[in-house]
């Protein structure tokens, strides 16, 4: 609602204006801050019952405050956004509210009492921030597009700063801004710290925008890894505007290049290294998964701080240990520590985030800082604008010859448009010192208009522009189903042509790689036991008996009481779709917890999972046309949710600030090998057994879902297509764990007239869906299922035991049970 | 290029099949050392479980059936000039090929890709996709979730859409109408050389 809105800002201006008097009232007591103790003892008339003991809180307290206010801030900014149309990026809104608080703290005390200092900004505020995007980074895109991303990042940053110092230095001489203290130096100086495009800005606008994945990972892999060449450049031309024109020779000039090689490449090792400690500490933390998930934080600010007080690039440091320690800490850690990571990341992330935009905008309101040379100030705009543009093109240009899917020229235009400057630039601005600087306000003045116009601006215009463009995006929802179905199915064929050929040539680096990481270091710095855990099959047996388990227990509360019978009927029922209603008791429980992390891009609610589900069956018929007009949109919301994700849509999307999705696709992967294998056993068993598949399949229709077996077929196999699978999945998983190359679902000697690949098998229209057809296990004996995997740590004995417990069972429950041969 | 030259010598009637994919001789060179790499036991053609084999296809919902249009029916190998000739309909789509009138479509035209497509859905070979078929594949591309009378719904509409002669089934024609705003050349294309 529009008055949450208003009442979060005005509670935030009366905590701002209430607090502030008071700051300024009591610091003003001298006295009082200095010698607390001593004073109320002097002063003592009687037993004080309650004192304001402002002093010894004070700065605690304001920080508190303003991280609150800053909460506070974000909340009224995230409604404006829902309820007015979003139009201006989050960033953007919260930069103008921090000018209003500005405004008002200055209104208050004439003088601007809250500034961001460039020390708060870059030990409080950052680090947590580039740890986030690097923990999160889609590693695969990332690393198969680090040709380019170094090539933007170090030249184009070199670039950007070149031209832009140079050609300020030109109007300078020109005459076109007035009078200046100032020289060649420092205006290059001023051209390396306002080149850099910031990583904190291009997530906050990028985020809302959803352009295609390569270019994201183009333009963000760029403003992570150009702070190698920004410290280098900045302190460079520090140290060379300190040494004076005249002692810059060449000896000098070599030594900067070759700085850029130490804290680049320094920076990187070191947080390689910190991965290293990381991951080597997540293996030994069994005993206190409590504290676990605290390490990934305390050893990515160790690596942060200690690549700063070695003069390397911090940032650098920070993102590779970020990058390299993802896959080894979420293996070895604790799912529950895992999770704590993910959401105290997107936490902390999303806090500093919010606090260095609004701090950005009160820090403008400050009549000390504000120097206006409109030459200069406009011509900076322009020439970044521009020479972004530039050197873009530039170097795609360059890139496209070597590059194995050209980047588009359109994808150019975003990229430069998309080249963002933020806090980071204003942070090194404010760091200059001002007597070898005399015009250090000027570019405090430039660099904040800068940042206020790209963020303001550019992020506003961005989303309009990636439309306008037609840029390439994420799923559109207004194809045909037809086309939908077609262009997914087009993914998978392409995927399963490109295997097949081996994708030549391409591909064996990223083998021997694989390989070396496999063997080598995943030995070195992964529990054993997560990686027996990383065997697929043993994975999709656990998320399977998972899945079970939640089932049960959804399917207990819904009757009542975890001890229900195990007649059959009851259990069947509740996944049968003619209850539309019992279904959506049951479902949305299950739903929501999957959906909770299912949310991914798509944004599609619980509401419309659960919509989904009934009405397609059943129907209030008020008339054909609502139930086919309802049944289209259904039709394309389900196509859309549950088709399976080709490899090609693998990374999408996983930079969002805020949403973020656990690996719905491992799921996936494993639900279609699960039925790749079991079709390739069906076809296996039919032709040894001499077995007609069709009357399999046709068993497992939901209308024979009983116990029971119908006296007439011939075969009376299990049932049970859990069992099955076990069974299936326990014939060749030690085949295909030992050997992982022959596929003995595939015989030598298949007759051809028997050998009909599955789908062409005659059965009835098709296999009903699994997931809803399965029996639960209903009672505490079938959980047995659950128990055996983890007494034995190898990983097929679970299997065997699950298949024999149920075997027994079996064999229990009926005399005719007569399971296939192994 | 001595050892190339000598390789493509190996290969019988290379000019041929070069000539009807339009591959160059370090494609077809690049295709015979995969085949060779896929074919372990050296029998110079390829039988299912050799791509079975590769692990990569088990987990693609409609691998199976891939695999299934390389073997012609009734074969159960695929020499290498099949292997080859499958593959070209993934060639990109040559944009200046001067147009013979007398010579045969090549492989990698966009309604060869698209007869391919076709092929992949039509299991029975009868010109049409039923909603039978069109069952089944939506069964193997859709995940678990989904029900049987959703999943009918879906075919349902899908043939709705695109069943222009109402006979229940979609014919090449209506196949390749409905895909016309679809990118195919783009779509069903890969790059075989870096």
């Amino acid at each position: 609602m529009a008055s949450s809105v208003y009442l979060c800002l005005l509670r935030a201006v009366f905590l701002v204006c209430f607090v502030n008097p008071l700051i300024q009232g009591l610091s003003e007591d001298e006295s009082v801050f200095q010698n607390p103790h001593h004073q109320q003892e002097e002063n003592l008339t009687g037993l004080p019952i309650v004192t304001f003991k402002w002093h010894h809180v004070e700065t605690p307290y304001l920080v508190i405050i303003w991280v609150f206010v800053a909460g506070l801030a974000k909340l009224s900014v995230v409604e404006l956004n829902h309820h007015v149309i979003s139009v201006v990026p989050e960033s953007g809104l919260l930069i103008i509210l921090g000018f209003i608080l500005g405004g008002i703290v200055w209104g208050a005390d004439r003088a601007q009492t809250f500034k961001l200092l460039p020390p708060t900004f870059f030990y409080y505020l950052l680090p947590q921030i580039i740890l986030d995007a690097s923990y999160f980074m889609p590693n695969k895109l990332f690393f198969s597009n680090l040709g380019a991303i170094l090539i933007y990042a170090i030249f184009g940053t070199c670039w950007n700063a070149a031209t832009v110092g140079l050609s300020l230095w030109g109007c300078y001489e020109a005459g076109v801004m007035g009078n200046l203290d100032i020289g060649l130096l420092q205006f290059l100086l001023f051209g390396s710290l306002i080149a850099a495009v910031d990583p904190v800005a291009v997530i906050a606008v990028f985020e809302e925008v959803h352009v295609n994945e390569v270019l994201f990972i183009l333009v963000f892999g760029e403003s992570l890894l150009n702070d190698g060449v920004t410290v280098v450049l900045y302190n460079v031309f520090d140290a060379f505007v300190a040494l004076g024109g005249p002692r810059i020779d060449a000896a000098e000039i070599f030594k900067g290049i070759f700085s850029f090689v130490v804290v680049a490449f320094g920076g990187s090792f070191l947080g390689i290294g910190f991965a290293i400690l990381l991951s080597l500490l997540t293996r030994c933390t069994k005993h206190i998964q409590i504290i676990e998930a605290g390490f990934v934080f305390v050893v990515g600010y160790l690596a942060y701080l200690t690549a700063e007080m070695l003069s390397l690039s911090a940032i650098l440091s920070i993102t590779f240990c970020g990058i390299c320690c993802q896959k080894y800490v979420n293996a070895n850690m604790d799912e529950k520590s895992v999770t704590t990571v993910r959401h105290a990341m997107k936490l902390l992330a999303n806090g500093s985030e919010t606090m260095i935009f609004l701090f950005l905008g009160v820090t403008a309101i400050d009549t000390e800082i504000w120097v206006w040379n409109t030459g200069f100030i406009l011509l900076t705009l322009l020439f970044v604008f521009i020479y972004r543009i530039i050197g873009t093109f530039l170097f795609t240009w360059m890139l496209n010859k070597f590059r194995l899917v050209p980047i588009e020229v359109i994808d150019q235009v975003v990229m430069s448009y998309g080249g963002l400057r933020g806090a980071v630039a204003y942070g090194l601005a404010a760091l200059l010192d001002e007597d070898k600087i005399p015009e250090k306000n000027l570019m405090i003045s430039t660099t904040l208009i800068v940042v206020y116009f790209t963020v303001i601006l550019q992020g506003i215009t961005m989303k309009p522009l990636v439309q306008w463009l037609k840029v390439k995006r994420a799923a559109h929802s207004d194809l045909k189903l037809i086309e939908k179905l077609n262009n997914r199915a087009f993914d998978h064929i392409l995927a399963a042509v490109e295997d097949i050929c081996g994708r030549i040539g391409d591909n064996w680096w990223t083998r021997g790689w694989n390989r070396f990481e496999e063997n080598y270091i995943s030995w070195l710095l992964m529990k054993p036991k997560a990686r027996k855990n990383r065997d697929y099959l043993f994975s999709i047996f656990h998320k399977l008996n998972l899945e079970d388990a939640i089932n049960y227990v959804s399917e207990g509360e819904r009757q009542g009481s975890l001890a229900f019978s195990r007649s059959d009927e009851a259990a069947n029922v509740d996944f049968k779709k003619q209850f539309g209603s019992e279904f959506a008791d049951v479902m949305p429980n299950i739903m929501v917890d999957m959906s909770n992390y299912e949310l991914g891009i798509e944004h599609f609610s619980v509401t419309s999972i659960v919509k989904d589900t009934i009405p397609s069956v059943s129907l209030d018929i008020h008339g054909q046309d609502r139930k086919n007009a309802m049944d289209d949109i259904n039709a394309h919301h389900l196509l859309q949710q549950h088709l399976y994700r080709s490899r090609k849509h693998q990374h999408r999307h996983k930079y969002s600030r805020s949403h973020f999705s656990i690996n719905q696709n491992e799921d996936e992967v494993q639900e279609i090998f699960q039925r790749t294998m079991r079709s390739r056993l069906e076809s296996f068993k039919s032709t040894k057994m001499g077995v007609n598949p069709a009357k399999k399949i046709t068993k497992h229709h939901k209308k024979e879902l009983t116990h029971k077996m119908p006296n007439g077929h011939p075969d009376g196999t299990g049932h049970l297509y859990g069992d099955e699978e076990v069974e299936g999945l326990c014939v060749f998983l030690p085949h295909l764990i030992e050997a992982g190359i022959e596929n003995p679902v595939f015989l030598p000697d298949m007759d051809s007239p028997t050998h009909s690949p599955p789908w062409l098998m005659e059965t009835e229209a098709v296999a009903p869906s699994q997931r809803a057809q399965r029996r639960l296990p209903w009672t505490p004996n079938r959980l047995r299922r659950l128990a055996p995997m983890r007494i034995s740590t190898c990983s097929t004995d679970s299997f065997l035991m699950a298949d024999v417990s149920l075997t027994l069972e079996e064999h229990e429950e009926h005399s005719q049970t007569d399971h296939v041969e192994m | 290029m001595g050892s190339t030259s000598s390789t493509l010598l190996k290969i019988p009637n290379v000019e041929v099949l070069m000539q009807e994919t339009g591959f160059s001789p370090a494609h077809i060179i690049r295709l015979h050392d995969r085949f060779k790499a896929l074919d372990k036991e050296g029998r110079g053609h390829l039988c299912p479980q050799d791509f079975g084999a590769i692990k990569e296809l088990a987990m693609n919902p409609i691998g199976d059936r891939i695999i299934g249009a390389f073997f012609s029916p009734g074969k159960e190998t695929v020499d290498f000039h099949t292997f080859v000739k499958i593959l070209a309909h993934f060639r990109p789509v040559d944009k200046d090929r001067p147009k013979e009138p007398n010579s045969p479509e090549p492989i990698n035209s966009r309604s060869n890709k698209l007869k391919f497509a076709f092929q992949l859905y039509d299991q029975d070979k009868d010109g049409k996709i039923s909603r039978d078929e069109l069952l089944k594949v939506l069964r193997s591309m859709l995940g678990m979730q989904v029900t049987e009378e959703q999943l009918e719904s879906i075919a349902d509409r899908t043939i709705q859409e695109a069943d222009l002669d109402r006979d229940e089934a979609i014919s090449f024609e209506e196949f390749r109408k409905s895909l016309e705003k679809v990118n195919i050349d783009h779509k069903m294309s890969i790059r075989f050389l870096r």
